[in-house]
């Protein structure tokens, strides 16, 4: 700039009214202000801390916990560290999170499209379903789902199939594999199976592009994946045993248990969120133009297929981004299971809190913990949505 | 900056409204400047702590901060009782939200010493017991491998019985609850075999079943659990408020000092320990920092160690229990207060 | 004779006639709707034969078997479902442990919430305009009716319980959410590189995470963090992550509106000259709010629904309530009767919102007309 010092009081005028400058002035104020608040509360907890003679880090993971957990996933004992632990209840998070997920998404995708149905009966039932589980909090849903099951028969009165599965209030206990040496072939030949079928889908697909001619893709791919390794199976002489439940004093014992609190938990937050995706497939369906269905009906495409191959697929576009919504908010709410004593992150964190007073640093491993899973899923299901959507011409 | 700005001014604005109080070393001076007892107590505890139905809390736990507040401000009533889980009630006490915390609360090494509390005594001895259906044969907790087994999370019997089981080398399935009436139940859907909590819990429970003769209550206790009153540390003076009105309560059974007499004993007895105790004779009020007649107060509020126990633990209660080791040292239980002199 | 081909004359025309019995009135909506092929028939009667299940055993369990009176459990001796705990503690249920002689307070709060809605929700309403003010003000007035003070008799909050505490939590975090989500929605829109992160890292944050988790940062962090000599109520903290909640799904919902609305409004107002607070505060907030509203409907519904969490952290809303009810020996055992009464109450003022909140879309759908 030309002219200089005796225009400086201009200058900060000029600055002022100019956008760029006042962004950043406006934007260090913010950081500045943010700076200080931070510190505000950084330097409290450090005093209070103090005060309290606690001492922040996260040391303690290393700690025995010494309390039992009834549902692991991975090894654990009562001698494990507070760290183990909590990994247990990630582990058990995730499980009911994957599982409620799938269910979720069956259950809202039927009730979706059987609500626009045009059986009068059957549309109206699942309106109430939809309107009675979306109003109602899910916390409420899960302990009355916890309070039915656990009025199931009781252990000596158990439920048998086969006297191998058996179903009481304590949950379902059925038998497990044991696996025995020369088991890992069999599961490397269904693995094998899977990709093969994979590359062949793919050959068939792009030839039915190609030529119009079809291929029994379904036969051959089951096939592929059943047939290699049950006759490996059969050929290494079966190498596979149940460990069958066995009536002891108090319960059943040896195959395993699923708990009546993953069971409460998961069908809550599946009928839950069930609703909510119902009512996002509906909009979805209703969102794809009349004019799309009645062209495949004039093409002579039969109802299902013109569902499944027009509608849902033109549909999916709209319900994905709600649908990712409704797969965090499950993930989330599995974290009530604290109510009803299904063993999850929280519900572990909780006690850890509880017998190591390290309240910072749990509450901090949550956080970390659920922020990642929602990012993970949201990136997931981005990406997901980016492979879907149409190709505009 | 603006979210922050407001943030902080609808901080500031809620503290006004929600009643911000400085808390420092003197919490005595605290306590009567706010013109109530902040005290911690259970969210429901038969008998300990729950709410009657007009409301009110009551119970014997309840009736300690009641006991505490009549003796800072000769008014029992002044108590505005702040409900606490057992994952808040530790924070909650050390952060100043309460001023005293009475939450059927063992007195442990780390709690003491590490979490940086004062016990102010023992109320309550208890011990860690297991209830069990009698049709399930059971005499002795050690029988008890491969069953299921309904605990209370973030507790030390939780610990205790983990302790128990690998000391003893036998399994159980665990099934963790959050409150006692929840594990109740679970235990009286049958999801589990037997449930575990402070024997006195186990009364409590056991007097609401629909058929209590079908339980039992194992004999094996398999942990010591002093239940008790306590303070921050820091504050002696404080502490000493606490832990003399529990000891008042104590004495005055011992010497026959009931809600009913109390006010014609405060005239002067031909007992000096009962007059100190009551003010007619000597300072001790004045020593603690409160009134002359605090003690009397005390009594008049909430009646004797014994008398609280009738009212909400005792024979003519549902819980129906036994003084055992409640009692008076003098008839073969525990309770010794140090002398008031 | 000449033959001339038969031609009806117009007035002698046949009479219209009915449809096939089976394609009309009752058989016919029957058929079209309930048996139009073996799918369908199917499902009906799959449909018929669970109501069948259901609604019997349900009525005579809440109404016909059930006990209406009495002081405790042990008065109901029919099969059914013990009512007779409603009339001893609906006042806790509704109020918690709000002075008895002060719960006018509480309904007259209530109350006021209507006059203080309308002039948003019907602003052609005759007088809107002089009744904003009151909505303004609603915020402080219904505080000051709650807790008192200045001559009322003064209630701690650690006395708020039942439904009441609910609808406080969840109203109080909607209404401070509101300028927060504001600011974080604009913050997110802005073209300030450390502005849009900062918003864009609250909001992603607040919405990442459970908000069982932030109601253990309220009720054992918070004290950690804030300085020792300044000391919140536990319903004051649960009200402030609340709001940080809300506030992050509420910037969301009026991101929304602001995207809907078209750019030509822009830049109108910045042909006008208008800067960026007033071009935002005069021509774009008003309307993005306004198409907004359905969505913070919606975000009240989840909200209010998610307070009934508190019992976790052992405060006393209807929930819990429910559960110190019975484990009172007087009304030991009567889970399902509360919880099922418990679920109507949020069922019948969720969905009557909910409703309330499709009707808005539609009116405000202008594609449609």
């Amino acid at each position: 700039m030309a002219n200089s010092r005796q225009e400086s009081g201009f200058q900060i005028r000029r600055i002022w009214s100019d956008e760029r400058a006042r962004s950043a002035l406006f934007q260090i104020l913010v950081v500045l202000g943010l700076a200080l608040l931070v510190a505000f509360f950084v330097a409290n907890t450090m005093a209070n801390l103090q005060a309290r003679g606690m001492e922040p880090g996260f040391g303690f993971l290393q700690d025995p916990a010494f309390f039992e957990i009834n549902q692991n996933l991975i090894e654990y004992a009562s001698t494990s560290t507070f760290g183990r632990a909590l990994v247990v209840g990630l582990l058990n998070t995730l499980l009911v999170s994957a599982a409620g997920i799938i269910s979720a998404t069956v259950i809202g995708f039927l009730a979706g499209v059987f609500r626009l149905s045009n059986n009068w009966l059957v549309g109206r039932l699942i309106g109430v379903y939809v309107e009675f589980t979306r109003n109602v909090p899910v916390l409420l849903q899960i302990i009355f789902w916890w309070s039915i099951l656990t009025g199931l028969p009781k252990v000596a009165d158990s439920l048998s199939i086969g006297n191998s599965l058996f179903l009481n209030n304590r949950g379902v206990r059925m038998p497990a594999p044991i696996l025995e040496n020369g088991f890992g072939w069999v599961a490397l030949a269904f693995l094998l199976g899977v990709f093969a079928s994979y590359l062949v889908g793919r050959w068939a697909r792009r030839r039915h592009m190609a030529t119009g001619q079809p291929f029994p893709m379904l036969w051959v791919g089951l096939g592929l994946v059943v047939l290699p390794p049950l006759l490996l199976f059969v050929a290494l002489g079966q190498p596979l045993d149940w460990d069958i439940p066995e009536k002891t004093r108090f319960n059943f014992r040896g195959g395993f248990n699923i708990t009546p609190e993953l069971v409460a938990l998961w069908w809550a937050l599946t009928t839950y969120t069930g609703a909510f995706i119902s009512e996002i497939v509906r909009a979805g369906i209703l969102s794809v133009s009349k004019g799309q269905s009645e062209a495949a009906h004039a093409l002579g495409l039969r109802p299902g297929l013109t569902m499944r191959k027009i509608i849902i697929p033109q549909a999916l576009r709209v319900i994905i981004p709600p649908l990712t919504s409704q797969y965090l908010n499950l993930t989330k709410n599995s974290s009530l299971a604290i109510a009803i004593g299904y063993q999850d992150l929280v519900s572990i964190g909780n006690t850890v809190l509880n017998q190591s007073g390290q309240a910072i640093e749990v509450v901090g491993i949550w956080m970390v913990v659920y922020l990642s899973l929602s990012l993970g899923t949201s990136a997931f299901m981005n990406w997901y949505n980016s492979h879907i959507a149409l190709v505009e011409r | 900056m603006k979210s922050v700005k407001y943030f902080a001014a609808a901080i500031v604005a809620a503290a006004t409204i929600g009643g911000a109080s400085i808390s420092h070393a003197a919490t005595l001076d605290d306590v009567r400047a706010a013109g109530a007892l902040k005290c911690g107590i259970n969210t429901g505890l038969p008998g300990f702590a729950y709410t009657d139905d007009s409301g009110n809390w009551t119970g014997f736990d309840a009736a300690f901060c009641r006991a505490v507040a009549a003796a800072v401000f000769g008014d029992g009533n002044k108590v505005q009782f702040v409900n606490l889980t057992g994952a808040n009630r530790f924070p909650a006490l050390a952060s100043g939200e309460i001023d005293l915390l009475s939450r059927n609360t063992t007195w442990t090494f780390s709690r003491d010493v590490d979490l940086a509390f004062t016990f102010v005594g023992v109320n309550y001895y208890d011990g860690q017991g297991f209830i069990g259906r009698k049709s399930l044969g059971v005499k002795s907790a050690k029988e008890l491998d491969g069953a299921s087994v309904c605990i209370q999370t973030g507790t030390t019997t939780e610990l205790n019985l983990a302790d128990f089981f690998r000391v003893n080398n036998i399994k159980f399935e665990p099934v963790p609850i959050e409150t006692n009436e929840e594990a109740r139940v679970a235990y009286l859907a049958d999801r589990c075999d037997v449930y575990t909590t402070d024997a006195s819990g186990l009364a409590a429970t056991k007097t609401t079943f629909e058929n209590a003769d079908a339980h039992m209550v194992f004999p094996e206790i398999i942990s010591k659990e002093p239940l008790g009153p306590l303070v921050r540390q820091g504050d002696d003076q404080w502490a000493d408020v606490a832990r003399w009105t529990l000891n008042v309560l104590i004495n005055a059974e011992e010497y026959g000092v009931t809600q009913a007499n109390v006010a014609e004993m405060a005239k002067g007895t031909n007992n000096p320990e009962i007059n100190r105790m009551l003010g007619s004779e000597g300072s001790l009020g004045e020593m603690l920092g409160l009134q002359k007649d605090w003690a009397a107060n005390v009594i008049k509020a909430v009646g004797n160690y014994g008398e609280i126990f009738d009212r909400f633990l005792g024979p003519n209660t549902a819980l129906a229990l036994d003084r055992g080791q409640n009692a008076l040292y003098t008839k073969g239980g525990l309770l010794y207060a140090p002398p008031m002199r | 004779m000449t033959t001339s081909p038969f031609f009806r004359q117009p007035n002698d025309m046949l009479p219209e006639r009915a449809p096939p019995v089976a394609m009309s009135g009752i058989i016919g909506w029957l058929r079209a709707n309930l048996f139009s092929g073996w799918l369908n028939t199917g499902l009906t009667l799959l449909a018929l034969y669970a109501l069948w299940l259901i609604i019997p055993g349900l009525l005579n369990w809440a109404f016909f078997d059930a006990d209406f009176a009495g002081t405790d459990r042990f008065a109901c001796t029919g099969t059914g479902a013990c009512w007779a705990w409603f009339d001893q503690r609906i006042d806790q249920f509704l109020y918690g442990f709000y002075p008895d002689e002060q719960t006018w307070r509480v309904n007259l709060a209530l109350f006021l919430i209507l006059p203080a809605l309308a002039p948003i929700l019907f602003d052609k309403m005759p007088g809107a305009k002089q009744l904003r003010w009151f909505s303004l003000a609603f915020p402080f007035v219904a505080t000051f009716l709650l807790i008192g003070g200045f001559g009322l008799e003064e209630v701690p909050t650690n006395k708020f319980g039942g439904f009441m505490l609910n609808v406080t939590v969840g109203l109080a975090g909607i209404v401070l959410s509101l300028p927060i989500g504001i600011v974080l929605a604009l913050g997110r829109r802005s073209k300030m590189p450390i502005v849009r992160t900062l918003s864009v890292a609250f909001i992603e944050v607040f919405r990442g995470v459970p908000l069982i988790t932030l109601l253990f940062v309220a009720a054992i962090l918070l004290p950690i963090f804030l300085p020792s000599s300044f000391s919140l109520d536990l319903v004051v903290r649960v009200i402030v992550v609340v709001t940080a909640f809300a506030s992050a799904y509420m910037a969301e919902v009026i991101r929304g509106g602001l995207q809907a609305i078209p750019r030509g409004q822009y830049e109108a107002a910045q042909a006008l000259g208008l800067g960026y607070w007033r071009m935002m505060g005069l021509i774009i907030l008003p309307q993005a709010l306004k198409i907004s509203i359905p969505g913070i409907v919606n975000t009240f519904i989840g909200l209010f629904k998610d307070t009934t969490l508190v019992i976790v952290i052992g405060l006393f809303d209807v929930l819990n309530i429910g559960r110190t009810m019975i484990s009172n020996p007087d009304w030991l055992g009567l889970a399902v009767e509360t919880q099922v009464f418990i679920s109507l109450f949020f069922f019948v003022v969720c969905f009557s919102m909910s409703r309330y909140s499709v009707y808005l879309e539609q009116r405000l759908d202008t594609s449609k007309h």
